[in-house]
């Protein structure tokens, strides 16, 4: 396959980029995204010119390291599929693809197609965790756990963190990865204890940010890699309002 | 340089904890002037930050990710083992202490082992209180699964996302105590160097990966919680940036490296497509509950598999080893599969690769209890070879996935270099010459849950800590050494690129020093490297500047180290003159093809001393006493 590609380039965030034509020659259906940036970046290299740079770590659609917006889409054209587990043959001979870092203001592009996400750190960091110190913990099966709310509080801990779901956003919200957290602690008995002062705290972080409102445009829901429901942010509004009711 | 194991003496059931009550404390209100630094945030390494957090010491913790969430601990699919005996099979802690030792083919420690049975379940009870959601019964309680090399049901599992459900536990533990100001998180911040004063670590040096800038950093102990080596490789089933540069410098800063030799090779992976091949992806080994594996009786057979009646096909573990059938440990898989497609019976493309096939249990139990238990597998499977598992069988062939070798340690954890403690995959301890399944988690987490935080306060209650400056010369020269690595690395301006390098020391390692070696090809490898190095260090291309965000600068770093370690790794294989777990040298085996242990000879760990860069290491053995289990040779038959 040969491949036209415009790709973002910015040298850092006080700089301002740009997007930049390369040619991928030589591309094997069976590569995956990132292989095919791989092999454009050892031409570049051979060329004496700076590889682009991006994050990515497992490769296997699981750190949440990877993300960019290809053709404007997070992640790319295939549903449920981190962009290290997309794979050439979903593209065509000949097509262009344009690709871009997340875009956010909560976001700040650093490099190229690296962005920084430490912002969903520090949304973690207000709440989204059970106190339970070490060697605190009860002999586990003394909690029951009923195997649907397991099985629910499961979909909702799927979330890789990779901001997707910011990016896809119109308002830039961080609504999914953070009622994510939220649904996960939320279903469990072990979540009980702390389960107000946590969505309020998470999503009082998550507006300190920057990020947006929700207004269930649910272009999320359409680019997780995880293909994690909105339905956990209708659940994360009713946890935030009866916090506030009790509270 | 001396190897005094500090294994407690007595009954193996009452040493740990006697050897507990036996350390020292640190008051709770002197905890805090301590600090410690961490490097890694991955099982290990998080766990043992937030666990001396909550403690109350000061605790810095590096990490070269964005996040510490990130750390390749993510990546592990299928579960952890603990002897809690919930399914009532016949477990115990000295069952799981028993199949561990001898799954690591008699070349591990029996007390650390013991330790690490005992506190497995511990490790469950930790998780489930943080909220991991674990697999449950239809009754709420947690539920398992087997695993290879165990005839019990003790895996607890998190779909096939066990990983990243503990490791975000760990990762929840760490930003709570981030936030409560306890841990200094460097995300984005490469360690480089271990600095030791008065023989004693105190502190590391680090490149902020976004800045370019080379900080030092004082502790009172450092902990590395690193992580394997098996990118030396190039291909292998670790993240892309995991790396050796840490434990390799701690290496060269005297701590002695333990069994390098042993690598594993993970037996259910996706075969190779081409030369662009970036990294391996691993299917679960939980897999070989449900799936069969097998190849066509006949060479070169080209049909597609399911029109190879069931008659010409050889099932060749359940042929083989009858008891253990598909489940037989990783490195008795591997070599059998490599055996059968050295035979000219491998499938695919490039014939290197087997079927493992789900038809039966899809038929036994229906494509929904399949797709609950492995439907995330079966996703990832299709994502990446384009082929549907629940139709046509999944195709497999070994791969490079775990490093039992690493730093050694004592019982407490703590290297030859004293106040430099190892914690995780980064040390050698507990798995010996081969890996159970499900093992790696418990023992990253034994480590940095509940062994750690008292073996370190034990070290910090008892040592004489003088005070460190950063602007003494141990930091200062190891800083500007640093810096001039860094700028000869960009100097260079030659004509290949870092993965080409990296590609061809990966490929001379995995034919001379990966699932079979031998004496002839040791040799020859051992020429070759220092070739590839001197290669690397006049004719690689790092392009870009120092202080800004530059992946080719770090990426050339750490495949520097590789290029190094690598060399030791052959020498260690060729120096243990047996065979044993995943170490199979052809030389060494029984008539039947097994691995053959030379007891006499061999019942050591290999730990080797670094002299200089142009002198040999040194070999230094800790002879290995089997009080407990009697070593005999391993049948899975």
């Amino acid at each position: 396959m040969h491949l036209t590609l415009h790709v973002w380039r910015q040298k850092d965030t006080r700089v301002k980029g740009k997007m930049v034509r390369y040619h991928a020659d030589d591309i094997n259906p069976d590569m995956s995204f990132l292989e095919m940036l791989d092999v454009v970046n050892w031409q570049l290299i051979e060329n004496g010119e700076e590889p682009i740079a991006f994050d990515h770590d497992c490769r296997e659609g699981i750190c949440g390291s990877c993300g960019m917006m290809i053709n404007g889409v997070a992640h790319g054209p295939r549903r449920a599929t981190a962009t290290c587990q997309l794979h050439m043959r979903y593209f065509k001979d000949g097509d262009t693809i344009y690709i871009e870092p997340w875009r956010s203001s909560a976001f700040p592009v650093l490099k190229d197609l690296i962005v920084d996400r430490s912002a969903f750190d520090r949304i973690i960091q207000a709440g989204g965790y059970i106190s339970v110190s070490t060697g605190s913990a009860p002999e586990a099966n003394s909690v029951l756990v009923s195997k649907q709310d397991s099985d629910r509080a499961m979909d909702a801990a799927t979330c890789i963190g990779c901001g997707a779901c910011v990016a896809a956003c119109p308002n830039g919200a961080a609504s999914l990865f953070t009622s994510a957290k939220i649904s996960h602690l939320a279903l469990l008995p072990q979540g009980q204890p702390e389960r107000q002062r946590r969505v309020i705290k998470m999503i009082e972080a998550m507006d300190h940010e920057g990020f947006g409102n929700c207004t269930m445009h649910r272009e999320c829901e359409a680019v997780c890699p995880k293909a994690i429901s909105t339905d956990f942010i209708a659940r994360m509004n009713r946890e935030y309002l009866c916090s506030l009711l009790k509270g | 340089m001396e190897l005094n194991p500090k294994v407690p003496s007595g009954p193996i059931e009452q040493r740990w904890d006697r050897h507990r009550f036996e350390m020292k404390l640190v008051n709770p209100s002197n905890k805090r002037k301590h600090t410690i630094i961490i490097v890694g945030s991955g099982l290990a390494g998080a766990s043992a930050a937030a666990s001396l957090a909550e403690l109350g010491y000061h605790v810095l913790c590096f990490c070269f990710h964005d996040s510490p969430r990130r750390a390749h601990s993510i990546a592990a699919q299928g579960g952890i083992n603990a002897a809690k005996n919930y399914r009532n099979d016949g477990d115990s802690i000295y069952r799981l202490f028993d199949d561990t030792v001898k799954g690591g083919d008699f070349r591990a420690r029996e007390a650390n082992v013991y330790r690490l049975a005992q506190l497995s379940g511990n490790i469950i009870d930790q998780c489930a209180a943080q909220g991991v959601p674990f697999a449950r019964e239809y009754g709420g309680q947690l539920d398992n699964r087997s695993f290879g090399g165990a005839q019990v049901s003790r895996t607890f599992y998190a779909r096939g996302q066990t990983g990243q459900q503990l490791l975000l536990g760990a990762y929840q533990a760490l930003e709570c105590q981030i936030h409560a100001g306890h841990v200094e998180m460097y995300p984005r911040t490469e360690m480089l160097d271990l600095v030791v004063v008065d023989r004693q670590a105190r502190g590391i040096v680090a490149r902020n990966l976004l800045t370019g800038r080379i900080e030092s950093y004082a502790a009172d102990a450092v902990v590395l919680a690193t992580g394997g080596y098996s990118n030396v490789f190039y291909l292998s089933t670790n993240a892309k940036n995991s790396n050796a540069t840490a434990i390799w410098r701690a290496y060269k800063r005297g701590a002695a490296f333990a069994n390098p030799c042993f690598s594993q090779i993970h037996p259910t992976c996706i075969p190779v497509t081409g030369h662009y091949q970036s990294k391996l992806t691993l299917m679960s080994e939980s897999l070989r509950n449900d799936g069969r594996i097998w190849v066509p009786v006949q060479n070169r057979d080209r049909r597609p598999p399911n029109q190879i009646p069931e008659i010409e096909r050889d099932y060749y573990l359940e042929r083989r080893y009858p008891s253990f059938g598909n489940l037989v440990p990783r490195d008795i898989a591997s070599r059998a599969a490599k055996e059968v497609c050295d035979e000219g019976r491998g499938i695919g493309k490039h014939g290197l690769g087997v079927y493992l096939d789900f038809a039966e249990a899809i038929t036994r139990s229906g494509v929904a209890v399949i797709r609950e238990k492995y439907g995330n597998l079966f996703e990832m499977y299709e994502r990446i070879s384009g082929e549907n598992p629940y139709e046509v069988p999944m195709r497999i062939y070994p791969a490079m996935h775990y490093t039992m070798g690493g730093l050694w340690v004592d019982y407490n954890l703590m290297s030859t270099i004293t106040g430099l403690f190892v914690i995780g995959e980064a040390n050698f301890s507990d798995h010996g010459a081969n890996r159970l399944g499900a093992s790696a988690l418990m023992q990253g987490l034994a480590d940095g849950y509940f062994i750690l935080p008292y073996t370190l306060s034990g070290y910090i209650a008892a040592a004489k800590l003088d005070q460190v400056s950063l602007d003494c010369p141990a930091f200062q020269d190891c800083k500007s050494q640093l810096t001039d690595r860094v700028k000869r690395l960009l100097s260079i301006k030659g004509e290949r690129t870092v993965d080409s390098i990296h590609q061809e020391l990966g490929k001379l390692m995995w034919n001379n020093c990966g699932m079979v070696r031998n004496e002839c090809g040791l040799q020859q490898a051992l020429e070759q490297i220092p070739r590839i190095r001197e290669e690397f260090w006049c004719n690689v291309n790092v392009l870009g500047g120092e202080d800004e965000i530059n992946q080719a600068l770090e990426k050339a770093g750490r495949v520097a180290d590789f290029l190094e370690l690598a060399e030791l790794m052959c020498l260690d294989a060729l120096e243990r003159a047996e065979s044993c777990g995943c170490h199979f040298r052809e030389e060494f085996q029984a008539p039947d093809g097994e691995a053959q242990r030379d007891d006499e000879h061999f019942c050591n760990v290999s730990a080797w001393e670094y002299t200089g860069d142009q002198r040999k290491p040194v070999l230094h053995k800790e002879p290995l006493k089997f009080e407990y289990v009697t070593p005999t040779r391993r049948s899975y038959k």
